[in-house]
């Protein structure tokens, strides 16, 4: 193994020098980032700091236009159905099909993927998002927050090793967020990498080991969580909020 | 197997929404009756302006309702951000494509099998007659249809224009297809049957044929975007 191989090895995302232009704007310049396995890091940012553009090139959704992202080992251009295979992603849209049930959706996506499922097992991850009691209702009638806790328990059943979360806590009420929030640290400690991104201070800050803000496309601080209290990432949320505007 | 069982779930799924909401069904059924009632006004009476005319209605009240059906074969990937679903899903695309075609056939042949009967109703037509050779046409004619159609409906899915759009590009790729359908109608409804129709038949099959492969082998590109 190269030195190279080494060190990539050493870390479940590996970003450099990476840039995005779009529409001839740049969204993201020089992003440089590496997180380790077993580490969850929580990117801050103003809206329009490149943060979803940043996710959705881990993702694999969308092509960087300059510069590495490399995702469990896998380049996430030149090797994405590899790194699709290790990725789980929930985005704003939570990939649900609103004349299924609940059962059914998980149903689908699981057969998709090609790792088909027993009913029992899926009514298992329903359980623990607490969508049990909806397993056979049609999502079409689920609110905001249950179409997220189904996306999630779509998420458990994929078994990544990376978790992409776009905004997770948003639309959750307390009891799913505490969820969530045990969710990825049970991740984490099996050695899960978790890169999730939040406009909220209270939730996702706990379960991060590191903040990153992300400010005019490039990292203007990354530092570790328990370095801050939430009034400090506040303030340095504003302040670099501040700067951009 | 897998493949397979992969095909089969976008096919389960698709099939099961549509029985639940019916939208599509609803919509095309109505579309069809309302085309019926204009050619019905349109031709009147006449027995051999009817007999002339009659495939090519036959095939137009088919395109159009098949156009307004495989038009919206990917809105539902589109309207929940499940496209990003399909394209993250590892595994060969193609799958992907073949359930949605079987879908988009089930619907269309759905639809064309109604539009047949009420052909029969408003044109005073014996269907039943003509039955056999009429179902092999109109299956071979659907499928290069709902082949090329899904294909253009997922390629023009995430396009601001797709409405025009969709309909610019299929007409002109489905005129080898419409060609051998209308000629193949026409001598059935004749009462001729296939036999001096067979170069016009194996058009259709060939077509069918090329139109399936390059779905299956471009799809992957086009869910990419």
């Amino acid at each position: 193994m190269s030195r190279f191989d080494s060190m990539m090895a050493d870390f479940a995302i590996q970003i450099s020098a990476l840039k995005k232009i779009y529409g001839g704007r740049p969204i993201l310049s020089d992003v440089n980032l590496a997180i380790r396995p077993g580490e969850a890091v929580a990117l801050l940012g103003a809206n329009g700091a490149g943060k979803t553009t940043l996710l959705r090139i881990l993702a694999t959704l969308s092509r960087p236009s300059r510069g590495t992202a490399v995702v469990a080992g896998h380049d996430c251009v030149k090797h994405a159905e590899r790194v699709r295979e290790r990725v789980g992603f929930v985005a704003h849209g939570a990939w649900v099909y609103e004349d299924l049930t609940a059962l059914e959706n998980l149903k689908f996506w699981t057969t998709l993927s090609g790792r088909p499922m027993s009913a029992e097992t899926l009514r298992v991850a329903l359980t623990a998002v607490d969508l049990d009691r909806f397993a056979h209702a049609r999502v079409r009638t689920f609110s905001v927050g249950m179409k997220r806790r189904l996306a999630l328990a779509r998420l458990t059943l994929s078994h990544p090793r990376v978790i992409l979360l776009d905004e997770p806590f948003a639309g959750l009420d307390q009891q799913a967020a505490k969820w969530v929030d045990e969710y990825l640290a049970a991740f984490k400690a099996g050695g899960g990498t978790v890169l999730l991104t939040t406009h909220s201070f209270g939730r996702g800050l706990g379960v991060a080991d590191r903040i990153v803000i992300l400010a005019g496309g490039t990292v203007v601080l990354d530092t570790p969580a328990a370095t801050l209290s939430p009034d400090d990432v506040r303030r340095l949320y504003e302040a670099h909020a501040e700067d951009e505007a | 197997m897998s493949y397979a069982r992969r095909a089969w779930i976008v096919l389960w799924k698709d099939a099961l929404a549509e029985r639940r909401s019916k939208e599509a069904l609803n919509a095309l059924f109505f579309f069809t009756l309302l085309l019926l009632f204009i050619f019905q006004f349109t031709l009147g009476g006449d027995r051999e302006r009817l007999t002339d005319a009659l495939p090519g209605l036959l095939w137009l009240g088919f395109v159009l309702s098949g156009l307004v059906g495989l038009g919206r074969a990917f809105l539902t990937e589109r309207d929940h951000d499940c496209w990003e679903g399909l394209l993250l899903s590892p595994g060969d695309k193609s799958a992907i494509y073949l359930g949605k075609l079987a879908g988009n056939l089930l619907l269309m042949l759905l639809v064309e099998a109604i539009t047949l009967v009420l052909f029969g109703v408003f044109f005073n037509l014996d269907v039943g007659r003509h039955l056999p050779a009429l179902a092999g046409v109109v299956v071979l004619g659907t499928v290069g249809f709902a082949a090329v159609g899904t294909l253009f409906a997922a390629m023009t899915a995430q396009v601001r224009a797709r409405e025009l759009l969709f309909p610019v590009l299929l007409l002109p790729v489905l005129v080898p297809v419409l060609l051998g359908s209308v000629k193949a109608t026409e001598a059935v409804l004749a009462g001729e049957g296939l036999g001096g129709v067979t170069h016009w038949l194996k058009l259709l099959a060939a077509a069918d044929t090329v139109y399936v492969a390059v779905g299956v082998l471009t799809f992957d590109a086009i869910l990419e975007g």
